[in-house]
């Protein structure tokens, strides 16, 4: 996972609340066996009007937006399917940081597992974002982790929260279950005792 | 000790290690696999070298993307066919067990594990799937992970969780004999919202929830997470041992009769908090069904599309107006005057033979509308079975409905049930995403007795004045 630190990226704006992993990813994207080569699928039933041509509308094929590493959008964000496959389309899009009021859990967690960062704004300052994006082409904002920091060149900063944890992981670029691994010993003394506990729960699934 | 909940009971009890940062290590007793979420964790095990720590503790089934009719010609989808043998395959290399596609235990990964009495209460089971909340219904900790983390339990049998919040729903009144758990849980959605739940396990209590048999907790379990809710909990009782007692993978003998004692101390304690309350009266509900493209869209058969002018917030007036453009419906139209052109019965949501009866009752003797395309899709092999002893296949197949081998169907359409677009369906399913049924489909979400009197009628009925 790469590691994220300071991000400095043009923002692109998804105008829409509960925006769900269906529409982030549509299901016929899904029958990949890999992780890789999904940007094609990144919202693509909202790419096109229905009779196949480009929306002109929609952020993507927006000349303004292209480049952009930064997704503004809005509440409860990734909600529905628990499809890893999201965040792995966003990411080779080319996303690396999100912006909303609120995220859905399973997306907002799976986010981490892949190097981007979502990050949770009040939702009056999501609201100045968007009419920031919306009065100057090409606007961009800084990102900063360390710092927990968004900074617009139009002067505005916002801070927010993140979970120590988390930030770690993310800043460092570090494998999750590497670290498990590394508390091994007591994920084997927590078997010991439960064996013997509730060994109902320690039966081999044989079927 | 102090009062506990039923979610800190059994977060308590999974806690290898707690990290100075309020991080938790966090034990996974069992995991359920399917075709579509694993590949790539299996493909992350042999890049680093790992293998699955405990590969008994987890079973796999093809779910997504198996066919529904003709099973014997397998897979035609060359795509389905790499996914569904690349599931076969990973199981083969790393000793997972595995319901493979034609054996008759298969079906939707959400209604095997309740079935094979894998699903106990006090467990945690996680599954790549977001519905994994079902198994909540026993009183189990049961939450959706992406990919990622089905690699790390694979590896590691753990998972690094931040602990949730609870919120506890209680559920108040005598639910009228017309309504489900499926109406229940729509209700509850549409008061909360698709986000109302999020960050939190949602605890379901009060006389209703102890009404409902255990495939109905299943279907009120299932779509907490279409609240926004990391998992739904029931505190285990009577109906759940009852259920699950026999059961081919649960415990027998001496350890069933230690296992029971254990699970009659998982409720929570009076004198626990909730972090969060809402208090639903069900006495009057009516049959609930979805008019918009999230399941928080959702008014009684005997309500009218809104009218995005009525919504104040200039954000949710916006979604309105482009869930009822996508949804092809005008403000203030009944409700009971949308024409059906398809009615889909499955999911893990509503595809269980008690799901099943209640339909048949609607159906029996009667013929689907000429204008309906409607097929059932058994949960599983089992429920298939088990519908066809009762004759309730026949009941289907009498009154003009398809019946198909199980799977998850047109519930996403991976395989090839899908709504063709500007189709309507009447639908059990969870989801009334955009596209969820096949792109430009619109689906209303209903109960089982509500899709089959739709069938028969071709538009929504108010099933209190029709039986």
């Amino acid at each position: 996972m790469e590691a994220f630190q300071t991000l400095t990226g043009i923002v692109a704006p998804l105008n829409r609340v509960n925006v769900d992993t269906d529409q982030i990813i549509p299901k016929q994207y899904l029958k990949t066996i890999r992780r890789t080569g999904l940007k094609e699928g990144l919202f693509a039933d909202w790419r096109t009007r229905p009779d196949g041509t480009p929306d002109p509308d929609f952020f993507i094929n927006q000349p303004r937006y292209r480049g952009a590493t930064i997704l503004l959008t809005r509440e409860n964000f990734g909600c529905g399917s628990s499809r890893e496959h999201a965040p792995w389309a966003l990411l080779d899009y080319g996303f690396r940081c999100i912006l909303a009021p609120s995220f859905a859990d399973i997306f907002y967690n799976n986010c981490f597992q892949n190097g981007i960062l979502p990050v949770v704004l009040a939702p009056h300052e999501i609201q100045t974002l968007f009419e920031r994006v919306s009065e100057h082409a090409g606007f961009q904002v800084t990102v900063d982790l360390p710092q927990q920091l968004v900074s617009c060149p139009t002067g505005e900063q916002f801070s927010f929260d993140i979970d120590p944890f988390r930030k770690d992981c993310l800043l460092k670029g570090l494998d999750s279950i590497g670290l498990t691994l590394q508390d091994e010993a007591a994920i084997a003394a927590y078997e010991r005792c439960r064996t013997h506990e509730v060994p109902w729960l320690f039966q081999d699934l044989l079927v | 000790m102090a009062a506990q909940t039923l979610f800190e009971k059994i977060w308590n009890d999974h806690v290898v290690k707690q990290y100075p940062d309020g991080t938790t290590l966090l034990y996974i007793d069992r995991h359920l696999i399917h075709e579509v979420t694993s590949p790539q964790a299996f493909e992350g095990l042999r890049l680093a070298g790992r293998q699955p720590r405990r590969p008994k503790a987890a079973l796999a089934v093809p779910d997504h993307n198996v066919p529904t009719t003709n099973r014997q010609r397998g897979i035609t989808d060359p795509l389905s066919a790499v996914q569904v043998e690349t599931l076969e395959a990973n199981c083969r290399e790393f000793g997972i067990p595995l319901f493979a596609m034609n054996d008759l235990r298969q079906g939707i990964v959400h209604v095997i594990g309740p079935e094979q009495g894998l699903t106990l209460p006090g467990m945690t089971i996680v599954c790549g799937d977001s519905h994994t909340s079902t198994h909540g219904a026993f009183g189990a900790l049961a939450f959706g992970i992406g990919t990622s983390e089905v690699e790390h339990v694979l590896a590691t049998q753990c998972l690094l969780q931040q602990k949730p919040k609870t919120m506890e729903i209680r559920v108040e009144g005598v639910l009228p004999p017309w309504c489900s758990a499926k109406d229940v849980i729509l209700a509850i959605i549409g008061r909360i919202g698709t986000g109302g739940g999020i960050g939190h396990v949602i605890e379901y209590t009060g006389p209703v929830i102890r009404s409902f048999s255990m495939e109905g907790r299943m279907t009120l379990c299932n779509m907490s997470i279409e609240a926004g809710a990391r998992a739904g909990l029931i505190a285990p009782d009577d109906t759940t041992f009852a259920y699950v007692k026999g059961r081919p993978l649960a415990p027998q003998g001496d350890l069933w009769m230690k296992a029971l004692a254990n699970w009659e101390t998982l409720r929570t304690d009076a004198g626990a908090s909730y972090d969060k309350q809402v208090i639903l009266e069900v006495d009057s509900l009516p049959p609930q069904v979805t008019w918009g493209t999230n399941p928080a869209m959702v008014t009684g058969v005997d309500g009218v599309v809104p009218d995005p002018k009525e919504f104040s917030d200039p954000k949710l007036r916006r979604s309105v107006e482009q869930a009822l453009a996508y949804m092809g419906l005008e403000p203030n139209t009944p409700m009971t005057e949308i024409l059906l052109d398809r009615v889909f019965i499955g999911s893990c949501t509503n595809s269980r033979i008690e799901d099943l009866r209640i339909a048949a009752r609607y159906v029996k003797g009667k013929r689907v509308a000429d204008r309906v395309h409607a097929m059932v899709v058994p949960g599983s092999g089992l429920v298939k079975r088990q519908a066809e002893e009762e004759g309730l296949d026949a009941v289907f197949r009498e009154a003009g409905f398809e019946w198909r081998e199980p799977g998850c169907s047109m519930c996403l359409a991976m395989n090839a049930d899908v709504l063709q677009p500007g189709e309507r369906c009447a639908s059990t399913s969870n989801r009334n995403f955009e596209g969820r049924q096949g792109k430009g489909g619109r689906t209303h979400l209903v109960s089982p007795a509500m899709a089959a009197a739709a069938a028969i009628e071709g538009r929504f009925v108010d099933i209190r004045h029709w039986l």
